[in-house]
Parts: structure tokens; C-alpha cells; sequence
């Protein structure tokens, strides 16, 4: 248990999926003018890379691997991810039209978001198991989620500010993702061990 | 926009031979550089390759990785524009794409392993780089073969452009070296005492400014995002028609 919990403080806080690794920025910068958006669009990546990681996990286990077809991973993978979303997409629709509507627009924009299919790339490189996989994928997705609507409130706030003509929009976005970036770089203080102790029932 | 260049082309043809490299066609390569790049204009795949710009040198074969994909993806699908159905389209996009990036990360994975390693998972993020499958939708998919390939090109050029500039500033004012890990690998500014960074070779000579200590804001990934809003910002500046009206 602690270490599921060691992997999902450290991919939601310390290696940030946006402030560290730039993944998702395309969809982080175009959604992010508004916070309701962008609360929609970073629950669907929560909930979007919870179920595509152990999906990958079990593709890539049981059949890639084992059938030693690794080169087509890319392929297979941004398949899996296309039709889950589709399917997922159908499933909210047909059994929660409110959570679909919360969602309902923001789902097929996920196909082509880096951060569904970095996430699965990196748990084939950090060769994670299953557990793993499962709260990195979580854990990426709430660490997405929370740069997301952090941006998206301080450009509510910007637009009422005098910036620059030449930095406004786009110029401001990157300044303050920057520095998003380094005020999560002090969270690196987080020492993973005292996690790690934390043993769940029974052990 | 696609109507009206069709048209165009089909005029040009009845009257003589379209050229092969004229006007219209240095336009595709030379206005996404500059005026319409990708990263600083249209915002279009800043997604991942941004993280491999701490080096000059993973952000140039990153490039040129961009490059081969956005050009062979651009001419394939315009190849096979008339033949896909609307509603699969993405889905024949995502497979070409994927398909090019898997060439690439196999010859990568044979010609330079270190290089390979270095990249890691980025090389098979381009594709869901969006601008990759931003000029398939947008441009190769109403235009033909040629056309389409200088368009992927000039795109993909253009992304590189961006990559390689941020590569330079934060490898020279981060570690005072460029293209580290490379052949041609240089130590330019700092004391070239500390030169760690790679112990393979001794670079060219001595050291510019000997009193520069190594600004190590550049090495985070922070780093990459205010290189780019500088860029934009002097861009913009200089060009006021690009501000955002918004």
C-alpha cells in the first residue's frame, strides 16, 4: 500500500506531468482560459488515464511482451486509447448523462493528449506492475488536473491585469506555467520514505 | 481556402506546366518558420519534445525525427486523401503516424543507442504531437502529394527551428557547452575545469568567459517555458500584427 502511495504523491506533485514533463501541453494551453473547462477537461484526463493504464498493462504484458511484438507498441497503444476513450465515451453517455455532460465534449479531445499516452509509455519504461501502473496513472492524472485549474484561475485573474500587449495570451501562459513549474519544484522536499511506512491492514 | 487553391492549380495547368519549386511552393516551407510557426503562432505541439531541449544535441535528432514524420505523413496522407472515408479518417492519421514513428524509433534504436536511451519515450510521443496530425487535417487532406509534403516539411522545419533555439539557450547559459554528447561536442562559456558534463572528450580548446558559473535555472524544465515566452514576446514585439487580439 505505501508504496502505491509513494508513486501516486510523487507523479501528482513532484515529476508533475506538465511542469516536469510537458506532456498534454496543446490541450493545458488551449482549454485552460476558463475554470469550469478546464475542471471538466482534467477530470475526464483523471478518469481517462485510470482506465487506459491498466488496460495498456495487461496488453502489453500479455500480449506484446510475450509474443515479443514490441515494436508495434505505438500502434497498439494509441488504438487502445482511441477506442477506450469511444467506448468510454458511449458507456458515461448511455449510464450518467450528467457526468456526460460534465465530460461529454472534452472526451475525444483526449485522444491526442500526450499525457494518456506518455503515461503508458512510461510505465512500460519504469516497468511498473499492475498496482503500480494503476496509481501512476491516477496519480499523473490528478497532478494534471491540479496544473490545469491552477493555470486556469490565474489567467481568470491576468486578464484584468496591464501585461505587456506582446506577452498577452500565449507569452503570459508560458511565463506562468514556468513558474508553476519551479514553486512545484519545492515539493521535491517530499521525503517518499515516510509513505513508504504506511503499510495497508494486514501486513 | 483548399477551394480556392484547387482552382488556382487547376487554372495554372490548362495555361503551362506548374513548376515544380515556384512561389507558392517556397511560401509552404518558409512561412512556418517565422510568420506562422508552429510552437510560437499556432500553438500547435508544444506538447512533449520540449523536454528533450536541455541539449542542443537530443533536440536536433528530435527534430529531425519531427521532421521525417510531419513531411511523410503530409505526402502519404494526401496520397490516400481520396480514398479514406470521413469517418475514419483520424483513426488512418493516427495509424500512418504511428507507423512513421515506429521507423523512426527502430532505426534510432539502431544507429544511436545513447541518443535513444536519452529520448526515452518522447520519440513515440510525436504521435500525439498535435501538430503533426494538426497539418494532416488541416492541409494535406484537401491538397496534393507535393504540395502537402512541403507543407509537412516547412511545418516540421519550423518546429524544429523553436526546439533547437531552446536547446542553444539553455545548454549555453545552463551548462556553458553545446552539442554535449556529440562528435562536435564544445565547451564554450565557464571554467572549463568543472566540465563534467560528458568526460568522453575535451572539446575545443579553452573557455570564453572563465568567471561564468553555470546558471542551473536553465537546466530545470521551468527553463524551457520562459525561453519560449521570451521568444514569443520578442516576436510579438517586433511583429505587432501577431499580438492576440483577445
Amino acid at each position: 500500500m505505501g508504496e502505491y502511495i509513494n508513486i501516486f504523491i510523487k507523479s501528482a506533485f513532484i515529476e508533475n506531468m506538465v511542469l516536469a514533463y510537458f506532456l498534454g501541453m496543446c490541450s493545458y494551453l488551449a482549454v485552460s482560459k476558463t475554470l469550469s473547462t478546464a475542471f471538466g477537461l482534467g477530470m475526464a484526463v483523471i478518469f481517462v488515464l485510470g482506465i487506459t493504464m491498466p488496460i495498456n498493462w495487461l496488453i502489453n504484458e500479455y500480449l506484446l511482451v510475450s509474443f515479443e511484438l514490441e515494436f508495434l507498441r505505438f500502434i497498439i497503444f494509441i488504438a487502445v486509447i482511441a477506442s477506450t476513450v469511444q467506448l468510454v465515451e458511449m458507456v458515461v453517455e448511455k449510464f450518467s448523462p450528467g457526468l456526460y455532460a460534465a465530460l461529454g465534449i472534452f472526451l475525444p479531445l483526449i485522444t491526442v493528449n500526450c499525457a494518456i499516452l506518455g503515461g503508458s509509455l512510461f510505465m512500460v519504461t519504469r516497468e511498473y506492475d499492475l498496482g503500480e501502473s494503476i496509481a501512476f496513472g491516477l496519480g499523473g492524472g490528478f497532478g494534471w488536473f491540479l496544473a490545469i485549474i491552477a493555470i486556469a484561475a490565474i489567467r481568470e485573474r491576468i486578464r484584468y491585469s496591464n501585461v505587456p500587449p506582446a506577452l498577452r495570451g500565449l507569452g503570459m501562459a508560458f511565463l506562468l506555467t514556468g513558474l508553476m513549474g519551479v514553486a512545484f519544484l519545492s515539493l521535491t522536499g517530499i521525503d517518499p520514505a515516510v509513505f513508504a511506512g504506511w503499510s495497508g491492514t494486514g501486513e | 481556402m483548399a477551394e480556392s487553391t484547387e482552382i488556382k492549380t487547376g487554372v495554372t495547368t490548362t495555361q503551362e506546366k506548374e513548376p515544380l519549386f515556384g512561389k507558392k511552393e517556397r511560401i509552404l516551407i518558409t512561412d512556418p518558420l517565422l510568420d506562422n510557426n508552429p510552437i510560437t503562432i499556432q500553438v500547435l505541439g508544444v506538447c512533449s519534445a520540449l523536454a528533450v531541449t536541455s541539449l542542443v544535441y537530443p533536440s536536433l535528432v528530435m527534430s529531425v525525427a519531427v521532421v521525417f514524420v510531419c513531411a511523410f505523413s503530409s505526402l502519404f496522407t494526401s496520397l490516400l486523401r481520396n480514398t479514406i472515408p470521413k469517418a475514419v479518417r483520424l483513426i488512418v492519421q493516427l495509424v500512418i503516424i504511428a507507423t512513421l514513428v515506429t521507423i523512426v524509433n527502430e532505426a534510432l534504436k539502431a544507429l544511436n543507442y545513447p541518443i535513444y536511451k536519452q529520448l526515452s519515450v518522447y520519440i513515440g510521443l510525436i504521435i500525439t504531437n498535435c501538430i503533426v496530425m494538426g497539418r494532416l487535417e488541416a492541409f494535406a487532406m484537401a491538397n496534393k502529394p507535393w504540395r502537402s509534403f512541403l507543407d509537412g516539411l516547412g511545418n516540421g522545419l519550423g518546429y524544429g527551428l523553436i526546439l533547437v533555439a531552446v536547446g542553444f539557450v539553455r545548454e549555453l547559459f545552463g551548462k556553458g557547452s553545446l552539442f554535449a554528447g556529440s562528435p562536435i561536442e564544445w565547451k564554450i562559456i565557464g571554467p572549463s575545469a568543472e566540465y563534467t558534463i560528458n568526460t568522453m572528450s575535451e572539446g575545443l580548446g579553452g573557455t570564453l568567459f572563465g568567471w561564468y558559473a553555470n546558471n542551473n535555472l536553465m537546466v530545470l524544465p521551468a527553463a524551457a517555458m520562459f525561453v519560449i515566452a521570451v521568444f514569443i514576446w520578442i516576436q510579438r514585439a517586433w511583429n505587432p500584427k501577431l499580438v492576440d487580439a483577445s
